[in-house]
């Protein structure tokens, strides 16, 4: 996959498993072609508009961490999603900032934390192959991303032409993606009932609504899979004549518990579906990892819209802004522009327009 | 795959136009495997498409209902629920334009390597092997949908004289463009994989390539007939 003419990174480490992932796969789901794309797509778009990318760019979706890789040339990145406790060249960095990695500078990032899943946004995109329309990696048809698999040692990503001004140091202040705004192991989805939820008794519907189910480890990109109190169907049967299923329908099958499916679902389930999830609250759910105690509350169509309309227009509106705001210094008659930044978070140094992570605790800023 | 019907369709009419999520509406047409309602289905989805409505993103017929998916941000659900519900008024006629179903041949090679299972079909229908090919490949079967995996038809039409349980033990691999039979159910693996239906042959058609902007040889709402040949070539 190298492409000597433009920009890539190599995989030294993958991690237990890293994805590639976009927006994800529309357009043949009548044919069984299974949609795919970022489990928290909050940050996926964050990333991407951290580093300048359209909102369509692949990125990279990292299970737990442990992702090593070492850039080939001059790069912007931005890390979204779970803490992944991650470091370049060494020096510790932090989530929801964009830097600049150069040439053979390592990428590295621990075990997570805060949630279940790191987001890696690189300007340009991760340009591997387009397949129907979209670069995921669906691992059950072995479609998109490299060869239809999770990275492995030794892969050569190519990366994208840039369509951005290049600027590292970038945050976006006034947003944060729903997923790392909760806990991740205590949350409250918001559904609509429906499109079958006439297949349960009032006691089951009830029991759904006013429960705390937990996540169990028979969870995956496909769907979540919840242990809680049964919910009753009217007939004492679940099944139904197999229909198209969306991302968030909750499904209850014969053990009567709830199955919510999500990216990497069968396009067509056989299992009456009781609500859906609405979609603000999704990206939560891709960072639920196994013991997370999930409450449902039922809305109405209208109020699911309205939060999604919202969110949309707020996240497009936010703007992003440079972290430091550097200052000319002289050095021996050669002029450099120097900023520091803490905002808490991230500790960063601008040189030359270039954003760097600093370790350091202390810092007297250039008078 | 079940197919039992819903318990509540004493209380339910169809057609019923529901919710599924704030991005997707479902048009449900019944509550049955039945060719009529199928037909519906696949019509109403070809009107929706021609009427290319900008909102729309995908439309995914199966068996009884379509699901349509939306961009709620161009269409408010009750604006979309209206317009849903003037073709769904317009049902009859829309039925009666539709045209007749395509039909997707498929060179088959019964029996042998190709169909390790023909033998015991055939045993357990008490018919010879010729017998059970003859009526394999004398129907032409509706494409009632496309699901489980990318280009895997859900077939209707099974002649039940030949209508077998699936293997005890399934197969780790099976090959693509193995044909099958799982009780009452006929269909054809468009790629290699694990699988538990009696094969009884297998086509050399590709029926899947990603590469191809129409990926899928058998589209949903067209019927596919099995042509018994000698050989692949």
């Amino acid at each position: 996959m190298t492409n000597p003419a433009g920009n890539s990174f190599d995989v030294v480490q993958p991690g237990p498993m890293t994805l590639i992932q976009d927006r994800g796969r529309y357009g043949f789901q009548q044919l069984g072609v299974s949609v795919g794309g970022a489990v928290d797509i909050d940050s996926l778009d964050l990333g991407n508009k951290l580093v300048g990318n359209e909102q369509s760019a692949a990125v990279l979706e990292i299970l737990l961490g442990g992702l090593d890789i070492e850039f080939a040339r001059r790069t912007i990145f931005a890390l979204t999603g779970a803490n992944a406790n991650a470091t370049l060249d060494g020096v510790p960095l932090a989530a929801n900032i964009s830097y600049v990695a150069h040439a053979k500078s390592r990428l590295v990032l621990g075990m997570v934390n805060g949630g279940l899943r790191a987001y890696l946004a690189i300007d340009g995109g991760v340009n591997s192959p387009e397949i129907l329309g979209s670069r995921s990696t669906h691992i059950a048809s072995k479609i998109g991303g490299v060869e239809g698999r999770s990275l492995a040692v030794d892969d050569v990503l190519n990366i994208g032409d840039s369509i951005s001004s290049n600027a590292s140091g970038l945050v976006l202040p006034e947003y944060k993606p729903e997923s790392s705004s909760t806990d991740p192991q205590n949350l409250t989805v918001s559904v609509v009932l429906g499109p079958q939820d006439d297949e349960f008794s009032k006691t089951g519907v009830d029991a759904f609504l006013n429960s705390t189910y937990t996540v169990t480890d028979q969870s995956n990109r496909q769907g979540l899979r919840l242990d809680g109190p049964e919910i009753e169907s009217k007939s004492g049967r679940y099944d139904i004549v197999s229909d198209a299923v969306v991302n968030g329908s909750i499904q209850i099958p014969g053990d009567a518990k709830p199955i919510i499916l999500l990216a990497d679902r069968q396009t067509t389930g056989g299992y009456a579906k009781i609500a859906t999830v609405a979609t603000v609250d999704l990206p939560k759910l891709g960072q639920a990892s196994p013991g997370a105690r999930i409450n449902f509350s039922a809305i109405s169509v209208e109020e699911s819209q309205k939060l999604l309309t919202d969110r949309t227009e707020h996240f497009a509106a936010a703007q992003i802004h440079k972290l430091a705001d550097p200052i000319s210094l002289g050095v021996n008659g050669e002029y450099i522009s120097v900023g520091v930044a803490d905002n808490g978070e991230a500790k960063i140094a601008d040189v030359d327009g270039e954003t760097y992570p600093v370790s350091i605790d202390e810092y007297t800023p250039a008078e | 795959m079940a197919e039992s019907a819903g318990p509540d369709d004493q209380e339910r009419t169809y057609p019923r136009v529901v919710p599924a999520g704030d991005s997707a509406i479902l048009v449900e047409l019944g509550s049955e495997i039945d060719p009529e309602i199928n037909s519906q289905v696949f019509a109403l989805a070809d009107s929706i498409e021609a009427a290319e409505i900008a909102a729309v993103v995908e439309l995914i017929p199966t068996y009884r209902s379509l699901l349509v998916s939306y961009d709620p941000i161009l269409s408010k659900y009750d604006e979309m629920c209206d317009r849903l519900d003037s073709f769904v008024t317009e049902l009859d006629a829309i039925v009666e334009a539709a045209g007749d179903a395509k039909i997707v041949e498929l060179p088959v090679v019964y029996g042998g390597d190709d169909g390790p299972d023909l033998g015991s079909v055939a045993k357990h229908a008490e018919l010879s092997i010729q017998e059970v090919i003859d009526i394999h490949s004398g129907v032409d079967y509706r494409v009632y949908m496309i699901g489980f995996a990318p280009g895997f038809p859900y077939l209707g039409g099974l002649d039940k004289r030949i209508a077998t349980p699936r293997l005890k033990t399934p197969r780790i691999s099976v090959p693509a463009g193995s044909v099958g039979i799982a009780e009452s159910q006929t269909g054809v693996y468009p790629n290699a994989s694990p699988g538990g239906w009696q094969l009884i042959g297998r086509t050399a058609s590709a029926l899947f390539d990603v590469t191809k902007s129409s990926p899928s040889l058998i589209t949903p709402g067209s019927k596919v007939r099995f042509v018994p040949v000698q050989s692949h070539d």
